[in-house]
């Protein structure tokens, strides 16, 4: 059972002191970690927002180019909303894998140096 | 007496001739979470415990703990009822509460549980001063959990109208008494631990009743979704408007405005909810709860694509004029569809209609235990321990200050359930998302991610956003001046959008940005830098 599993390793290591954190968070391996979170994440937000907003306002002012029917009682409006899901899908495991291959490693690294005292 | 109202007394009274059956089905889900909620509670030894349930669920537990927790009455009774009456527009719901989950993954979800401990406090009050920024932290939580149980409560209302009759207002209050009653047990005694394992429980029973009636209804139209679309359009007496967006948002100017609102407070407001956050505390990193998040947004999805079926498909099977009879703002469609896929006269039509009541009943229970947690652990670990008691309270202290706090969110809930008796619960709740976006996402936004921040910052974004958004409610046409409204008979509404996110929400961000600069004291630098690379890297996460 999960619940009974034995707490976490991490809590026995030692958390660096406050110049520490200073010195890491000016270092370049820092900079490099949180420029390939922000550059992916922040464009990213924006535009799956944009795209979202998007079918918003076309579903509020653009009423006939939504309803046009596309196959059978198929119209735009129905596929855009579903076209909605599937950029979620996609979006969530693109992000999942650039955070698997580009910042874990890195987090990774700084962490264990940070709590290894080294 | 109307044919509608007939139906309606058919579907109460073929309830009452099963009512052994629904009774049965419920007192199955009470007892088995019951049951749970105990042997959680002899394992919830300390505070890491009681709050985020020790740590150790796995990322799969977790999703689905989280799913339990965010697919609540307004997703199932709701949707179902704003597709079935409004056709396409009802729809922006599940397309808002989906995407929102990328707000999560992206920005929040990660750094929150490699920063904070217990409750979302922590993170906005981390490199602030702790006692002013705890205190609005826990008032925001407090009342963004207040608007969502006002949703679910209006939920378990209408579930008890359809099942016992439209009248019986004794068998209303027994009801909500009795929600408000477990949810404290639940939220006490299993604390955090005991929540998880309902909300997977509860989590599973509504994937597997949304999945059934979604197969049931495809099998209707040989799973030619064209033809379901097609006879919804025609029964709803709308035609193709009713697969076309604006039939409830497009009449005016107004309107259309109130849709933007909505469809901005929907996709903001995720991320800013407290007893969401508070789930990624559940998990033993920032990678399990990234994953966490895949896992909801996978079942989330699979959930909301299936609100499809269940809108339309009541649209489709069901005349208009039984759903509005049952329930003004059609929260009742669900369960009537289940009636109606058995057959309103026979006993499957009434296992059916008990079975997804049951389920329904399952999902607002698990909902209410998880906002009852989040606006409890904030009390008493916020405001109690570090703000009253200053950080010198002991383990012990503060969660008995949590249980105490269950019981009094218990009873104020139980009191404003019956305030919102006929608002749709999907509007309703779309107000608690449009709260938690214009007070919390601005404030957690700026914490994580903006170096200049400061504690005069952070109050103006939470106060500033947290009062325009509930000022705006207060003189929407939601609480006044409407037939559907809290109370209907005064008219004291000058704000015309029933949602107030376009508004509220940019000014909390406007409030976070205009009290930093205009901030004489210096951000806290160094406590920036540990928090920063803490929340990238889990250095030091507990």
């Amino acid at each position: 059972m999960a619940a009974e599993a034995p707490p976490p390793s991490t809590e026995q290591h030692k958390l660096p002191t406050p110049e520490e954190f200073t010195e890491v968070q000016e270092s370049a391996e820092f900079g490099e970690l949180r420029r390939s979170h922000r550059s992916f994440a922040f464009p990213l937000t924006v535009a799956f927002i944009a795209w979202y907003l998007l079918y918003v306002l076309l579903s509020n002012y653009a009423g006939g180019f939504m309803g046009t029917e596309l196959f059978g009682n198929i119209n735009v409006a129905f596929v855009f909303g579903v076209l909605q899901f599937v950029t979620t899908f996609l979006i969530a495991w693109w992000y999942s894998r650039h955070a698997a291959t580009k910042l874990d490693p890195k987090a990774e690294a700084i962490k264990t140096r940070m709590e290894g005292g080294a | 007496m109307s044919p509608a109202i007939t139906q309606v007394q058919l579907a109460a009274n073929e309830a009452s001739e099963h009512r052994p059956l629904i009774i049965t089905l419920f007192a199955l889900f009470v007892v088995a979470t019951l049951g749970i909620t105990v042997w959680a509670g002899r394992q919830t030894k300390d505070a890491a415990d009681f709050y985020a349930g020790g740590r150790q669920f796995s990322a799969f537990q977790n999703g689905l703990a989280v799913s339990g927790d965010y697919m609540s009455a307004a997703s199932f009774l709701g949707i179902a009822g704003a597709i079935a009456l409004f056709g396409y527009d009802g729809f922006l719901y599940s397309i808002g509460f989906l995407v929102a989950w990328l707000v999560a993954l992206l920005l929040v979800a990660e750094p929150l549980r490699n920063s904070g401990r217990y409750t979302m406090g922590d993170v906005l009050a981390y490199r602030m001063r702790q006692r002013p920024v705890r205190t609005a932290a826990g008032t925001s939580t407090i009342v963004v959990s207040i608007f969502y149980l006002l949703a679910q409560m209006a939920g378990a209302g209408v579930l008890v109208s359809l099942l016992l009759g439209i009248t019986s207002d004794a068998g209303k209050v027994l009801i909500v008494a009795l929600v408000g009653v477990l949810m404290i047990v639940y939220v006490s005694i299993g604390g955090m631990k005991g929540t998880t394992w309902v909300q997977m429980v509860k989590a599973v029973l509504l994937i597997g009743g949304t999945l059934l009636i979604t197969f049931l209804v495809l099998l209707k139209f040989n799973f030619n979704i064209s033809d379901l679309l097609g006879k919804a359009a025609d029964n709803s007496g709308h035609g193709a408007a009713f697969l076309e967006p604006g039939l409830q948002y497009g009449a005016t100017g107004t309107t259309k405005l109130d849709f933007i609102s909505l469809g901005v407070a929907l996709v903001l407001g995720t991320a800013g909810l407290p007893h969401i956050l508070i789930r990624f505390y559940t998990v033993p990193n920032a990678k399990a709860a990234r994953k966490s998040v895949n896992w909801a947004i996978g079942i989330i999805g699979g959930f909301y694509l299936m609100t499809i079926a269940l809108g339309f498909g009541a649209a489709a099977l069901i005349s208009r004029d039984e759903i509005i009879a049952s329930n003004p703002s059609g929260n009742t469609a669900a369960p009537l569809l289940a009636l109606h896929l058995g057959g309103v006269d026979s006993t499957w039509g009434a296992i059916l209609l008990a079975t997804i009541s049951a389920v329904a009943f399952a999902t607002i229970l698990a909902v209410v235990a998880g906002l009852t947690l989040a606006s409890s652990s904030s009390f008493a670990h916020d405001i109690y321990a570090n703000v009253i008691r200053k950080g010198k309270a002991t383990e012990k202290e503060e969660m008995r200050a949590a249980r105490w706090a269950t019981v009094l969110i218990g009873i104020v809930s139980i009191a404003l359930g019956a305030l919102a008796r006929d608002l749709n619960v999907a509007g309703l709740v779309a107000l608690a998302f449009a709260v938690a976006a214009s007070a919390n996402l601005p404030t957690i936004l700026y914490s994580l991610f903006w170096k200049r921040f400061t504690t005069q910052g952070a109050l103006w974004s939470i106060y500033g956003g947290l009062v325009v958004a509930v000022g705006l409610v207060l003189f929407s046409p939601v609480v006044s001046g409407d037939p559907t409204a809290m109370f209907p008979d005064v008219d004291f509404s000058w704000f015309p959008l029933k949602n107030p996110g376009l508004i509220s929400i940019p000014f909390g961000f406007l409030m976070g940005w205009l009290g930093t600069v205009l901030s004489k004291e210096e951000p806290d630098a160094k406590k920036y830098a540990e928090l920063e690379v803490r929340s990238l890297t889990g250095t030091g996460a507990h």
